[in-house]
């Protein structure tokens, strides 16, 4: 029982991961229509960056959760404007391609700069230690991620669906032309949103950044997973993104106490049911 | 010229530098570059032809190579019974995969074909008798048809050149037959093909089988050849590299994908010792393709050919 | 084997008489391969530094052998099987390589070791740990140099059973490498009287997230975490082990732990664990100058399979020169024939099953407030001797070793 509980606790901070990804996922996906294949490798350079402003520059933890955000958001931005925005008119399947090359780019870089063993980044003082809940001893650190994982995840969902910000942005995936119409600038709304997804991945490379070994691939180890629960929770949708995303965590939980050597697979299995009974995903609409 | 006498040549030329490549270059890396223009050109069948962009299709590829590398291996049976058998399995896998697949379609269809080939690849991973991390080594080429032993180069070569070539003919015939106007007509403007009275999930699962099985038969020539199953023949690495083949030949044109498997499995062998720039090159070589190069290298050729000898739209 | 002339090998190598010399070099050249993982999981304790330890020893050693010049490739194998066993047959068939060396990683290894045997070619493993590499899957052509599963087993499993942890629960890589070292751990810890009470099996590379894997370990309530993995799975489940409240409560045993992850740990969260290693930059004058002009080189200090790699291709490149060829039977037998003496191994010898018997060392990672200078990690505990560091051939059970005459295996 008391393994139970322990893996089930590990399960919902990793589904927490899953959550903050495969809701950027959700949010470029829903209103540019573009899967961000890169969503992994900005993941991994959040984490990166976060690494590379402490040991450079000195940047404690709490500052680089903001500053390394808001840097990685301006590298969306650039990467919307220079590259992303060329391939509107086209099949979308361009979108995913592009951002799949640059992916294989910003992996190489990081494998030829930092080599593949990766770097520590210590865990901020205020939150080492743990608490002992009887049935596994909880990291301090941990209980910070699955809490703030929750507090973005309600915040952007509740900018999305409840604000006027997030109507726009609604209305945008909709139909863009109307919106347009109505004096919105929608190429600078598609533009914020990349940046913003961007901001997101590389929030979740920070946060991951003291529990993970800080590596070049740590991306594309966990972005196959988060491309799982978006099908599984239905493209696009906000909240079945963040829903599913605890829900595999916790899944995945189940599966290392009844049966370990499925716990990797066990995610791909749901999906193949989920697809079988639902083809547009758990939330997502039937089109 | 006409656009059929320049396809005739096109044939010719290719048909004898295939011929003649076993004693122009290293034959294992021509055999190679055979098995990956196979898979390629299997997969530019469902993409593009059917407009299907399949992520997933290392998982046919590396399980025919799996299923030839125990049938040879372990039960000793004829190389040809082996191929088959891997080429059956992707078969199947294909029918299933694709029954689930199609029912989505674009970028959906991409992220679901993903998602099996990593159940796939995790299975491949676990499975006893895959070998896991060492892949299934020293199969035995064994002999073809009970007679031709393939333990030379240059004989295996030609081996792997006449499936190769069967299977490229088959492709070639299906592009141009009825079933593949079809295909065009549904990629062109899916719910047009609905209204005219095709099943249009009939022929896209079709097309998806059919080019699961011949990413099979490339799968198990491959393990014949490097006498090798291994990991990364179902890793979303290999599924990438196919779609960069095809994109940077041109999709969508017969020649195109072997062209880009070429150059790509060249500039993999030359690059090998510069470590972490194949990665980038690759990468930059992908988003060049899909910013400027659309139509790929084969395209691009076509395009120019057609302007300046036909001189009629492209 | 008799056809090569036996001259006095300490004249052959002071004359070097390019003129005799010069048909019995294959090609006019002899080629050195480096296959290794270069941007991989394995790149930093084998990778970059291992070329560069076989350009050093090429270099030391003239640039020239038998008055031919010493050439040195190198590619990276991306811990793929298929990319090495390919690119050594594309080495032997098109570039006349004559030996490859490092081959980090069990599975690379498995797959060029047949083919090497098959060309005649040599391979000197300094990187892969497998233990039947010099057993059921020995060659003719094969020297295992630096390190294998065995020696690793038996220097850390037996020594932390002697000082009470006697109840073990492994954290296994899930491929062949670990598996292996998880085996020949609790056959080790059997043997002591201790007690295995179980293992969790990660997946191998691309586990990130050990949490789980250990809180199995925690509920186990074994006193000895055995970590059968390397690299940055050994990194990172220290990391967590140590987040996760094991580590105080728990030992952990790093079954295969190189000074690169000490290096990227840091002593705060390594310190304390026992280690087996067959080679420390800081043991005696010898390894410290070598060491430190692999340094000025590196910036970090040579890993034991780098140390091995620059060991085997100087012995390589001597056991050319005394035969006065550089045809690998030849070279072969001379090879075994001499000992092994250099700063990296004394009086060692390679035995008929092809591997190479040398003192290892049981080191236990410091305190961060006993270590004086960078780099200063490891106290050396124990030295264990040849004989009781590795299996003996007997036990290895490697076909060759019984008939003694170098033929040809097929696989």
């Amino acid at each position: 029982m008391q393994a139970l509980f322990g893996q089930l606790l590990v399960g919902l901070i990793n589904g927490s991961f899953y959550a903050l990804l495969s809701l950027g996922l959700a949010i470029i996906f829903g209103l540019l229509n573009v899967v961000n294949f890169a969503h992994g490798a900005q993941y991994m350079m959040g984490a990166f960056a976060a690494w590379m402003a402490a040991t450079y520059l000195g940047v404690g933890y709490f500052w680089a959760l903001l500053l390394v955000p808001a840097a990685m958001g301006l590298v969306g931005v650039a990467v919307e404007r220079l590259l992303l925005r060329r391939l509107y008119g086209l099949d979308n399947l361009y979108g995913l391609l592009l951002t799949f090359g640059l992916t294989l780019i910003a992996e190489g870089l990081f494998h030829q700069a930092y080599g593949n063993s990766g770097s520590t980044y210590p865990v901020p003082a205020a939150l080492r230690g743990g608490v002992n809940l009887g049935f596994m001893y909880l990291p301090l650190y941990r209980a910070w991620v699955v809490v703030v994982s929750v507090v973005v995840c309600a915040a952007s969902w509740f900018v999305i669906e409840r604000t006027k910000l997030g109507a726009y942005l609604r209305a945008g995936t909709e139909n863009p032309r109307l919106l347009q119409a109505f004096g919105v600038n929608v190429p600078l709304m598609f533009t914020l949103t990349y940046g913003f997804g961007v901001a997101l991945a590389a929030f979740a490379g920070v946060m991951a950044a003291p529990v993970y070994q800080v590596t070049p691939l740590m991306g594309s180890s966990v972005i196959m997973v988060v491309f799982a629960v978006v099908v599984i929770g239905g493209m696009g949708s906000i909240a079945g993104s963040i829903f599913t995303g605890i829900g595999i965590g916790l899944v995945e939980g189940l599966t290392r106490y009844l049966y370990p050597e499925a716990s990797s697979v066990v995610v791909f299995v749901v999906m193949a049911l989920v697809l079988l009974v639902r083809p547009a995903g758990l939330f997502g609409r039937q089109r | 010229m006409s656009g059929r006498a320049l396809r005739a040549w096109a044939w010719a030329a290719m048909v004898l530098v295939g011929l003649a490549a076993p004693y122009l270059v290293y034959p294992v890396f021509a055999m190679n570059v055979l098995c990956l223009a196979l898979f390629a050109s299997a997969f530019n069948l469902l993409l593009g032809y059917a407009g299907l962009l399949s992520f997933g299709h290392a998982a046919f590829l590396g399980s025919a190579a799996y299923v030839t590398g125990i049938t040879l291996r372990t039960w000793g049976l004829p190389t040809e019974l082996g191929v088959l058998a891997g080429t059956a399995v992707a078969t199947l896998l294909g029918l299933v995969f694709g029954a689930l697949a199609i029912r989505r379609s674009g970028i959906y269809f991409a992220m679901i074909t993903l998602g099996f080939a990593q159940l796939v690849y995790f299975l491949v991973v676990q499975l006893p008798w895959t070998g896991g991390e060492d892949g299934l080594q020293g199969i035995p080429r064994g002999k073809a048809l009970g007679v031709l032993a393939l333990d030379g180069p240059i004989t295996t070569y030609y081996f792997v050149y006449a499936a190769f070539l069967a299977g490229f003919w088959l492709i070639q015939r299906a592009i141009h037959s009825p079933f593949g106007h079809v295909l065009r007509a549904i990629r062109e403007n899916e719910p047009r093909a609905l209204s005219l009275g095709y099943d249009v999930a009939r022929y896209k699962l079709l097309a998806f089988v059919l080019s699961a099985a011949l990413s099979g038969l490339a799968g198990s020539l491959k393990a014949v050849v490097l006498q090798f199953a291994s990991l990364s023949d179902v890793h979303w690495h290999r599924s990438g590299e196919v779609v960069l083949m095809t994109l940077l030949g041109g999709m969508g044109t017969v020649l195109g994908p072997s062209v880009g498997a070429l150059l790509v499995v060249t500039l993999e062998n030359y690059l090998a010792d510069v470590g972490s720039w194949v990665t980038v090159i690759t990468g930059a070589v992908f988003v060049a393709c899909v910013l400027a190069f659309r139509r790929g290298i084969v395209g691009e050729v076509r395009a120019l050919v057609r302007r300046s000898f036909i001189g009629g739209k492209p | 084997m008799s056809r090569i002339p036996r001259v006095a090998c300490c004249l052959a190598a002071l004359l070097a008489a390019p003129t005799l010399a010069a048909d019995k070099v294959s090609d006019g050249v002899v080629k050195i391969g480096v296959l290794t993982d270069m941007t991989g999981y394995y790149s930093d304790l084998a990778g970059p530094g291992s070329v560069l330890a076989a350009r050093m020893a090429i270099e030391d050693f003239g640039g020239k052998v038998l008055g031919k010049p010493v050439q040195l490739v190198s590619a990276d194998h991306q811990l793929k099987a298929d990319v090495a066993s390919n690119t050594a047959r594309k080495w032997f068939d098109q570039e006349q390589v004559d030996v490859i060396a490092d081959l980090v990683s069990s599975s690379t290894a498995g797959a060029v070791m047949p083919v090497a045997a098959e060309k005649k070619r040599i391979t000197l493993l300094s990187g892969p740990g497998t233990t039947a590499f010099t057993g059921e899957k020995c060659t003719a052509y094969n020297v295992h140099w630096t390190y294998n599963n065995w020696a690793l087993a038996n220097g850390t499993g037996r020594e932390v059973v002697r000082q009470g942890g006697d109840t073990w629960y492994f954290v296994t890589a899930d491929y062949i490498f670990g598996r292996s070292l998880e085996e020949d751990t609790t056959k080790v810890v059997k043997a002591a009287g201790g007690k295995v009470l179980g293992f969790a099996r990660h997946p191998s590379p691309g586990t990130t997230d050990f949490s789980s894997y250990l809180l199995q370990a925690q509920s186990s309530g074994a006193k000895i975490v055995g970590l059968a993995n390397a690299g940055a799975d050994t990194v990172n489940c220290i990391k967590q082990a140590n987040e996760f409240g094991v580590t105080p409560k728990q030992s952990l045993a790093g079954l295969l732990v190189f000074i690169t992850d000490v290096h990227s740990l840091g002593l705060d969260t390594a310190k304390g664990m026992y280690l087996t290693t067959a080679f420390y930059w800081d043991m005696n004058d010898e390894t410290r100058k070598w060491s430190e002009r692999f340094f000025a080189k590196h910036k970090k200090m040579p890993t034991m399979v780098q140390a091995g790699v620059y060991s085997s291709v100087m012995h390589y490149l001597k056991a050319v020169q005394a035969a006065g060829t550089d045809d690998a039977d030849a070279v072969m037998a001379k090879m075994k024939a001499t000992p092994v003496n250099d700063f990296f191994a004394k009086n060692a010898r390679i035995g008929p099953d092809g591997l190479l018997r040398h003192d290892m060392y049981l080191a236990r990672v410091k305190a961060p407030g006993a270590s004086k200078k960078p780099w200063d990690y490891y106290e050396i505990v124990k030295t264990i001797p040849a004989a009781e560091a590795f299996p003996t051939v007997e036990q290895q059970a490697c076909p060759l070793a019984k008939s003694a005459s170098p033929a040809v295996m097929k696989k």
